[in-house]
Parts: C-alpha cells; structure tokens; sequence
C-alpha cells in the first residue's frame, strides 16, 4: 500500500506537470482537489484516464469520483481492492 | 483614416531580446540547424499554476504579450490578433503520439485543449480577462502579415484604438524531424551554416514570439508608424519588382523614399534569388539588412524582423551583424520588409520614422 502511495504521488505530479511540487510535499490524506493541491475538473479527467489505462479501473458512476479522488489515501484504497492490472 | 504606430514591442527568440535594448548581447551560432531559443523566466510572468499546462509556445506568447503592453503602458485592449504557421506543435504531437501509443484509447484532455492554434491568443485574452475581438490567422509564411493587415484595418476604420498583434511558432521534435527529412531544414553534415555565404538547400530553422502593441495615436513610446502591408501568396521573380513599385506607389513612396530594405535571407540556394533581385536591383544602393542568421527560420520570423526594423527607426542604427552589404545611412526614416518562404507567401511591409 505505501508503495502504491508513492506511485499514484509520483504519477500525479508528473502527469497533471506539477512543477513545484515535490512528492514528500504531498501527504497521504492532504485533499487533491480544491484547498489541497488545488486540482480542477481537467485533472480530473487526467486522473480517470489515469486509472483507466495504467490499472484497469473503469469509472461508470461520476458520482464515485468525489470520494475516490479525495485523497491519495483513498485513491489507493480503491485502486488496491478494484485494479485489474 | 486614422494612422497606426508601433507603441510597444516584445520578442522570445534565439537571441538575448527580453530585458536588453538592441541585440547588444547577441551569439551566432552556425553549428545548430535548429536554433534554441533564450527562454525568459516565465515565473515573472505567469503563476506557476496557470503555466503547468502551457506548452513553451504559449508561455512565449504571453511573456512577449505582456513585455509589449507594459512598454507601451496599456492594459486594456480593442483586439489581440495572433499569427501562427504551425500553431501549438508540442501539445498537437503529445496528443497525436498518445493517440498511437495507445491504440486510441485513454485520450487525456490537457494537450488536445491545448494543441488549437489558437491557445496562444485564447490564453492571452485568460490571462488579462480580455472579452475582446481575439482572431488567429494560421495562413503559412503570410500568418503574422495577415494579423497586421487586420490590426491596422481595424484601426483605420476606427474600430479599434490599441491592438496587441503578434506572430508565435514553436518546433517541436517529430515536425522537425519531417522538416529535416524534407530538406526544408538544412542538413547537419552541410555545417558551419552561413546564411549569406550559404550554397546548400534549405534554412536553420528555430522559434519565437514576437508581440506589438498598435495604436491610433502616437505616444512617448512610439517605434514608428506602420504604413502599409501586402501579401502574394505566389509570386513569379520577373513580378517582384513591379509588385514592389506597385506597392510604393500605392503608398506614394518611391525607392529612393527607402533608407533601408530588410530581406530575409535564409540560406536556401533554391530561394533566396528573389532577395538577390532586389538587393542586387533596385536597392544596390541602399542599406541592406538581414536577421535570420539571429532568429532562424519559421513561419512568423518575419514578425522578429518587424521588431529588428522597429529599433533601427526608433534607435537610428543598424548593427553591424544586421548588415549585407555594409552600406550604412545617416538617418533611418522608411524601412521596408521583404519576405518570403520557399518562393511562396511574399510580403511588403513598411514602416516610417513619425
């Protein structure tokens, strides 16, 4: 599981180009979207494409998505327990 | 009519031109065919956050945007006007080489948004919350031209007072590849690359954001007055002389009216014979001026010599590493601009010391 943290912290900076951020910068239950990393619905797309391609998890529901990305925490959570790759 | 002035001007390039006055900095470099540019720190002018999906073009744009607003002291503006050949390469090749890799699956969003020629012009207007006439002209080697002629129409007519004109190109790897493969970029093996003593096909080629602030009325901080501008998407050789005449009569100019003549130039064999028409014609006796041995080639490095002519008027002075042919003038009231790529997309420009 904190192999997986580092992983997902790894891949959102590189992917959504955070270029100030470091990745000890990024606590595991720090908010990704609005106060935390300050994330816009863009990244948002970013990330499910993210999930798609690199561990098999298709999101149906949008609805999952406020609670799945809100932090790395629970993002690994359920990477952890849906992934297919 | 109203008469349009060169009020503020900004320019990334290959050379030193951010924070200096007039190319007193300046590196030739005859080993790359392929010129980097001198990138400006972009965290003085865009917040980080904001920037992360820029590619380097866009920031450009809005590095040399904002350089020639604070110049010419405006902040509120009628039209932003971008000229551009290629557009937003890096972004189009990310989302065209994701769309390979993958199958055409997982397409992310950040890189198509940004990949329309438009994004330079769209995201100036973000930055200034500029609701503005914002209009991008993508018409090859006659795309900065293009832009003038609309800025300067618009003012004419008196639709707009202040315009931010500009021309932004930048390479990015697989387009520079094809140009290479294509012999429009000149091979690495044909090195040191002379532009004037050039006997090899094709150009170095580079990058850059060139931005002009045009007004209605003339300001503390004026360069010159943009006379006139006219474009030939195909011209024949035995044309450009009489088009030339045409086009100076048109604005009650005669070639003897012309102080120095600014050409070109880009090292391609193949085509630089119509500059010689002229520096060897009509304009034997003038001053001869060239600026892509400085800039490289690209689509909108005509606007980098727009920014060359605007200096020589307003500072009286063409530098030596600006010269063909050595003959210099003691005043440097009308300059004209000639330009062309590979015998397409001719254009006159012409500007006057006011």
């Amino acid at each position: 599981m904190e192999a997986l943290k580092q992983e997902l912290k790894e891949k959102i900076i590189n992917i959504l180009n955070l270029e100030d951020v470091q990745i000890e910068d990024v606590n595991d239950n720090d908010a990704l979207f609005g106060d935390g990393l300050g994330l816009d619905s863009i990244d948002a797309l970013e990330l499910i494409v993210m999930m798609d391609k690199d561990y098999g998890i298709k999101l149906a529901d949008p609805k999952e998505g406020k609670a799945i990305f809100q932090s790395i925490e629970t993002m690994a959570k359920y990477i952890s327990e849906n992934r297919t790759k | 009519m109203k008469r349009t002035y060169i009020n503020g001007t900004g320019c990334v390039s290959a050379q030193k031109t951010m924070n200096t006055a007039f190319l007193e900095e300046i590196i030739i470099n005859e080993n790359d065919n392929i010129l980097e540019l001198t990138l400006p720190d972009y965290k003085d002018f865009i917040a980080p956050a904001a920037g992360r999906r820029m590619a380097k073009g866009v920031k450009n744009g809005i590095v040399a945007s904002a350089r020639a607003m604070k110049e010419a002291g405006v902040e509120n503006l009628d039209a932003i006007i971008t000229g551009t050949g290629m557009g937003c390469s890096v972004d189009s090749e990310k989302f065209l080489k994701a769309l390979l890799d993958n199958k055409e699956e997982f397409l992310t969003p950040t890189s198509f948004i940004q990949s329309t020629h438009n994004t330079v012009g769209g995201q100036i207007a973000l930055g200034l919350q500029c609701k503005a006439y914002n209009f991008t002209y993508v018409n090859g080697a006659v795309s900065f031209e293009s832009s003038l002629i609309d800025a300067k129409m618009q003012i004419d007519e008196g639709e707009a007072a202040t315009v931010l004109v500009g021309g932004v190109e930048e390479s990015a790897d697989a387009t520079m590849n094809l140009l290479q493969l294509s012999g429009a970029i000149k091979s690495k093996s044909e090195m040191p690359f002379s532009i004037l003593g050039s006997e090899t096909n094709g150009a170095v080629f580079s990058e850059g954001a060139m931005f002009f602030v045009l007004e209605d009325k003339k300001t503390a901080t004026t360069y010159a007055e943009l006379i006139d501008v006219s474009i030939y998407n195909v011209l024949e050789k035995d044309e450009l002389e009489t088009k030339l005449e045409l086009f100076l009569k048109h604005n009650n100019f005669s070639i003897q009216d012309i102080d120095a003549v600014i050409l070109g130039y880009n090292g391609d064999t193949e085509f630089d014979g119509y500059y010689n028409i002229l520096s060897q014609g009509v304009f034997k006796e003038a001053t001869q001026v060239y600026y892509k041995h400085l800039s490289g080639e690209f689509n909108t490095a005509s606007a980098f010599g727009l920014w060359v002519a605007s200096h020589i008027v307003k500072l009286q002075e063409v530098p030596s590493v600006l010269q063909v042919n050595g003959i210099t003038s003691k005043h440097y009231k009308n300059i004209l601009l000639y330009n062309q790529y590979r015998g397409q997309d001719h254009s006159f420009t012409l500007i006057s010391q006011c």
